[in-house]
């Protein structure tokens, strides 16, 4: 069994690299003696030899495999988003809600700006979109990367693969004018209230973990459906992050605002674009943001989307 | 009828021939059994094998194996969801409590006969119909978003209360047409007579008909049980009732590991197999005793 395995390894790798066309056929072939060495070597190996590998195409990323990039597509960045994306991220223009290509929003004009500087023209650029499942689930995928706010956690990042985080965002709490929350100042006040946040974000467990109401959150799985339960009266405040909190109150549930920023705690949201594990696009990925943000790109896009003015009070901690 | 001493009967009627002989067939029968059982055994263990050995060897196996087998994300999601299962337990005894009330009331509605109940019958008509036709996940969503959002004053907005009212709709439509069936399997005679004696209808219905009903459709009353203890699951689409498969998911998408859907998995089958086992005891027991009666 210890044989077989690198040995349907090798024989996997072969036919993924016969099906990407006449260029990669080349590669199959270098690349096959490698796997059958690594299956010599697996005898004593045993396990280890699966991570073995992964760490060698990782290296071979960081030395210059970005020279043609490893995409899924030659010659095209392929990105997966969410189904329905929204301002500030992406579609943040005047006609073009849900629509990712035009580049508008944070996350969109990102995007394009990558892949300027991974040097694709932005006709070059597609999207997919994806569910959550297909997302995390083992196997493999059809895109490059997948941007919409994903939180880098050291446990996710056991099954998947990050880049370096593109932006870090404070916890707000949204609430009705005429409810209780409304006049909280601090975050023990918002404990005995009904909150909610939305399924697999930091500003759940934020929640949970921070706020720790003395009732279960409650957890919604998109916007339509907190909206849902605000318009039901069946929830007293929101968790949101800071820019979704303000599109959310400014377009979604407009009956509600901003009650506060809410202190820092818990683990710090830093968002990160998402890769299958192992992808060896990761590191040319992040020596592209690590471009942006040093000639100043990142901060630019990030006054341009994600800068809201008026002053929102921070809440108290305790 | 009395179809089950057949077998001796023959072996009996063989006997007189030669006692060697008989004893010879049943060695032999005894050298098939053993055979036969040696065959299944080789061949159970080396189809399971196989299916084991394919999924060990697949590619992906060590990936999915850490993502949906993880015994440390087994323990740490195990309370969250057995907490959250009870929330199922307490659905699914409350759903059990609603549902054969209301069925009966539709059954009943639909069995009544003359032009006075037409109305009834109608109604109960359009109910089965349009509640068995709405895919059940549909009618969660919509009862369980739709009416919380009139906010009617009096009416609860709890989503879960909503959830199980639409379960309740759902399977109530389903087992109205179980029991109708059983009407309708009663002999036509049955209600004539009744009808001569001078009973009412309500009357022929509760005391000549339903009894005869109810037992008749049990077992198709039971399988829908086995059914409705799943499907209260599907409560959790709603959001905002934490169940166990909720619970589940909001680990799952914190974690990005699937292995406490494997801890729901088990809870519902906890309670699922025993269910169905005994479902199957029941029906047994209750065929043995009718073939018993009708002899």
């Amino acid at each position: 069994m210890k044989i077989t395995k690198p040995a349907l390894a090798a024989a996997a790798l072969a036919l993924v690299a016969a099906a990407c066309g006449s260029d990669a056929d080349e590669s199959a072939e270098t690349d096959a003696p490698e796997a059958d060495q690594s299956a010599d070597e697996a005898d004593d190996a045993g396990d280890g030899a699966g991570d073995g590998e992964a760490t060698e195409t990782d290296d071979e990323a960081s030395g210059g495999e970005c020279d043609p990039l490893p995409t899924v597509t030659e010659g095209q960045l392929t990105v997966a988003t969410g189904e329905t994306v929204f301002p500030p991220w992406m579609g943040a223009g005047e006609d073009d809600f849900d629509d990712p290509t035009t580049g508008t929003g944070y996350e969109g004009a990102l995007v394009f700006a990558l892949a300027e500087q991974l040097g694709f023209e932005a006709d070059a650029v597609t999207f997919v979109r994806t569910g959550f499942d297909e997302v995390i689930a083992p196997g493999s995928k059809d895109w490059d990367f997948n941007i919409q706010q994903y939180t880098i956690t050291a446990e996710r990042d056991e099954v998947v693969d990050f880049s370096d985080g593109y932006y870090s965002a404070r916890q707000a709490i949204i609430g009705a004018a005429d409810s209780p929350a409304a006049t909280a100042t601090s975050v023990a006040e918002l404990r005995e209230l009904r909150i909610g946040a939305a399924i697999g974000t930091t500003s759940l467990t934020y929640a949970e973990d921070v706020i720790a109401p003395s009732s279960d959150v409650l957890v919604f799985d998109d916007n339509a459906a907190a909206k849902a339960a605000f318009d039901a009266g069946q929830v007293d405040a929101i968790v949101f992050d800071v820019p979704t909190a303000y599109f959310i109150t400014a377009v979604e549930i407009t009956d509600a605002s901003i009650i506060g920023v809410l202190p820092e705690g818990g683990e710090a949201e830093e968002l990160g674009m998402l890769f299958e594990d192992g992808n060896p696009l990761v590191g040319c990925v992040n020596d592209a943001l690590a471009a942006l943000e040093a000639d100043g790109t990142l901060d630019a896009l990030e006054q341009e989307w994600l800068s809201q003015g008026g002053d929102i009070p921070t809440l108290a901690e305790g | 009828m009395n179809d089950a001493p057949t077998s001796p009967t023959i072996d009996d009627s063989i006997a007189p021939r030669g006692a060697v002989e008989s004893i010879g067939r049943r060695g032999w029968h005894q050298q098939e059994g053993v055979r036969a059982g040696a065959i299944a055994t080789v061949s159970t263990v080396v189809f399971f094998g196989l299916a084991i050995f394919l999924i060990v060897n697949s590619p992906n196996w060590p990936r999915v194996r850490n993502q949906f087998f993880s015994p440390s994300d087994f323990r740490d999601a195990w309370p969250a969801v057995l907490g959250g299962f009870w929330v199922n337990v307490r659905l699914f005894f409350q759903a059990m409590a609603l549902i054969p009330l209301a069925a009966l009331v539709i059954a009943v509605m639909r069995s009544l006969r003359g032009p006075a109940f037409f109305p009834l019958r109608l109604l109960s008509i359009i109910y089965t119909d349009v509640f068995r036709g709405i895919p059940l996940i549909l009618l969660i969503l919509l009862i369980g978003f739709g009416i919380p959002a009139l906010d009617i004053a009096g009416l609860p907005n709890d989503a879960a209360f909503w959830g199980l009212i639409a379960l309740t709709l759902s399977y109530s439509a389903y087992t109205a047409e179980i029991y109708r069936s059983g009407i309708d399997a009663a002999p036509e005679s049955q209600r004539a007579a009744a009808r001569s004696l001078g009973l009412t209808q309500f009357q022929t219905l509760r005391y000549a008909l339903l009894p005869q009903a109810i037992r008749n459709v049990v077992p198709a009353l039971m399988n829908t049980v086995v059914s409705l203890q799943k499907d209260v699951a599907l409560i959790a689409v709603l959001g905002v009732v934490r169940d166990a498969t909720r619970e589940a998911q909001i680990i799952t998408t914190r974690t990005f590991n699937y292995t406490p859907y494997l801890a729901a998995t088990v809870l519902f089958l906890a309670v699922s197999i025993p269910l169905t086992r005994y479902v199957d005891f029941y029906v047994a027991r209750d065929r043995a005793r009718r073939s018993q009666s009708q002899v």
